[in-house]
């Protein structure tokens, strides 16, 4: 059996929603200070990560590497400040790391590089590598009878890319019931509505007609993510897929649903008007 | 080459039970015996190489051994960056098997042939490439590959090339081997050329010059120690590949030897040249076209030989 950790055991929503805050409060200032894009796809999926990190996922912060570990992979590398922050603040490293985002020597470049610090699985950026990426995880698991779990969080625009629907094929094949994507999807991509890019919708039925087990949330609900991503495997013994409703820059008032913001980042005035809002200040 | 790979295969999934087998939707049937002995460790991937490549990534990353396998053509140019990312910037132990390279699917027309692939996948950083030279190479590239904790590409021909060491050869990653001694003309052989090569060494034979032929089966790393020794030793070093010109054995060493003081030897490569091949005909036929035959291997080199004779005397 998987070996529970406290976060499991105990979930305390109360300091998962002061999580969530603080996270977007770094991220606001990782951007600032930095000068770079993505904030908005950062902030959509703030409240996956931390109703991943502070309540679904065996982990261990001091043993990133333990060998039964579930494995977390941010397929939408571009929202890496998130990860960041939220493994910074989920004890994996120090804080003060994260004040080097993007500088030069920095470990933490805009998208992560392979082992830049711990708890980072994959060096994303490119998209639509890290369902494939998951899915051999999942399956070097089913080899090695461990019973450690695979989640992969991908954004909307990341389905444009044909391997995820390579990937999306397969993995029911191998009935890999320890698989999870979350799909961060926020309605925008880079410069435009994704359903007007790409036909994504309906986007529950497609990931069901695959072959997933295939579920809607309300992104931003740490409640029900945390229920959902700790049913996992949801006894279906299919893969799962979870379409979680987000609201792209969410959290902050005008930044939510802006698509300025997958590239602006935040002036001196506006981070302060940002972390008012997220009580932090 | 490719039987013999799959016989390979079988033997060495006993030895190592983190060794899986991907396959993208080809081998019917070659596969049946490692299917039988190691059941599910036979994965069919598919007509989906970019999702396999990345799928075996994520094993390699989890401390299995995949050795991914199509048509060369496809394992390469259709997936390069999921193995450019997850494969060579993760420096996963990852085994990329090719089979139909060059031009063995020839009749299969433009879309099968595979004359580029050396030169995508040797820009790569981590990226290990050998190409064998006769089916016995094969078998000791793949247990070569397996004791690398790193990317490795393998190029196979397809099926009944000839088998050329009658002798297990030793076999080292980045160390070719001398398959015929000789003084006047190296002729550095890559992959499937091989047998092509010794015949156009005969050929040189008529001639009364003495070729040397080497298995040259690693184009990355290369060996620079056996080319520090052909160059400073003989007058003409012919590189010939079933590959363009460009970026392949030929381009490699071109470029090895744009950084080395002035050597003895000339450079002539042979492969490919650079435009695709629109007619029909079989491997022999195509071979033919580009001018990879014994006749002008022996012919091309023979007239450097000899000019470089006539400036000596």
């Amino acid at each position: 059996m998987k070996t529970s950790v406290s976060a499991q055991d105990k979930i305390n929503f109360s300091e998962m929603e002061t999580m969530a805050r603080r996270v977007r409060g770094k991220l606001i200032e990782m951007s600032h200070k930095a000068g770079t894009p993505h904030l908005g796809s950062s902030l959509s999926c703030v409240d996956i990560l931390v109703a991943a990190y502070w309540g679904a996922l065996s982990i261990d912060p001091k043993n990133a590497k333990a060998e039964n570990r579930d494995r977390f992979i941010l397929s939408k590398g571009h929202a890496a400040p998130a990860l960041y922050a939220t493994l910074a603040l989920r004890g994996f490293f120090s804080e003060k790391i994260l004040e080097t985002f993007t500088e030069e020597g920095s470990l933490l470049a805009e998208q992560p590089a392979p082992n830049c610090v711990p708890g980072i699985e994959l060096a994303t950026g490119s998209l639509g590598h890290g369902l494939s990426a998951g899915i051999g995880m999942a399956i070097a698991g089913n080899f090695q009878k461990k019973d450690y779990r695979v989640f992969v969080v991908m954004s909307d625009g990341e389905c444009n890319e044909g391997s995820v629907w390579e990937a999306a094929l397969i993995a029911p094949v191998h009935k890999l019931e320890r698989l999870v994507t979350i799909i961060d999807y926020n309605k925008w991509q880079a410069t435009g509505r994704s359903n007007e890019v790409m036909s994504l919708d309906p986007f529950k039925e497609k990931w069901e007609s695959f072959g997933w087990s295939s579920h809607e949330v309300n992104g931003h609900d740490l409640k029900a993510l945390t229920k959902l991503l700790r049913n996992v495997p949801d006894g279906s013994g299919k893969p799962i897929a979870v379409i979680a409703h987000t609201i792209k820059g969410k959290g902050i008032s005008f930044m939510e649903d802006d698509n300025n913001w997958h590239y602006r980042s935040p002036n001196a005035d506006e981070v302060i008007k940002a972390k008012k809002e997220l009580g932090l200040v | 080459m490719r039987n013999v790979f799959a016989d390979e295969m079988t033997s060495l999934a006993a030895q190592d039970p983190r060794l899986l087998l991907l396959s993208g939707d080809i081998g019917n049937k070659l596969f049946d015996k490692f299917k039988a002995a190691h059941g599910q460790r036979f994965i069919n991937c598919g007509v989906a190489e970019a999702n396999m490549i990345t799928m075996a990534a994520g094993m390699a990353l989890s401390g299995m051994r995949p050795v991914a396998y199509t048509i060369n053509a496809f394992i390469t140019a259709r997936c390069l960056e999921q193995i450019r990312v997850d494969v060579c910037y993760h420096n996963s132990p990852v085994i990329i098997v090719g089979v139909g390279a060059g031009l063995s699917y020839a009749s299969l027309g433009g879309t099968h042939h595979s004359c580029e692939d050396i030169a995508m996948l040797r820009i790569l950083p981590k990226m290990t490439i050998i190409c064998p030279g006769d089916p016995v190479e094969v078998r000791l590239a793949l247990r070569a590959a397996l004791k690398l904790n790193g990317p490795v590409f393998i190029r196979l021909g397809k099926k009944g090339e000839p088998i050329v060491h009658k002798q297990i050869p030793q076999f080292s990653i980045g160390k070719a081997i001398i398959v015929r001694p000789g003084n006047d003309i190296c002729l550095l052989s890559t992959g499937t050329m091989l047998p092509v090569v010794i015949q156009a060494a005969e050929e040189l034979d008529k001639k009364g010059v003495r070729a040397q032929v080497v298995s040259f089966h690693t184009v990355k790393p290369l060996d620079e120690e056996l080319l520090q020794s052909v160059f400073s030793h003989f007058s003409v070093v012919t590189t010939i590949e079933e590959h363009t010109i460009l970026g392949g054995l030929g381009g490699s060493i071109a470029e090895w030897l744009a950084d080395q003081s002035a050597q003895k030897a000339r450079l002539l490569r042979i492969g490919t040249s650079d435009h695709f091949f629109h007619e029909t005909g079989d491997q022999d036929y195509a071979r033919r076209h580009f001018g990879l035959t014994p006749e002008n291997i022996a012919h091309k080199s023979f007239d450097i030989f000899r000019n470089t004779l006539s400036y000596s005397r």
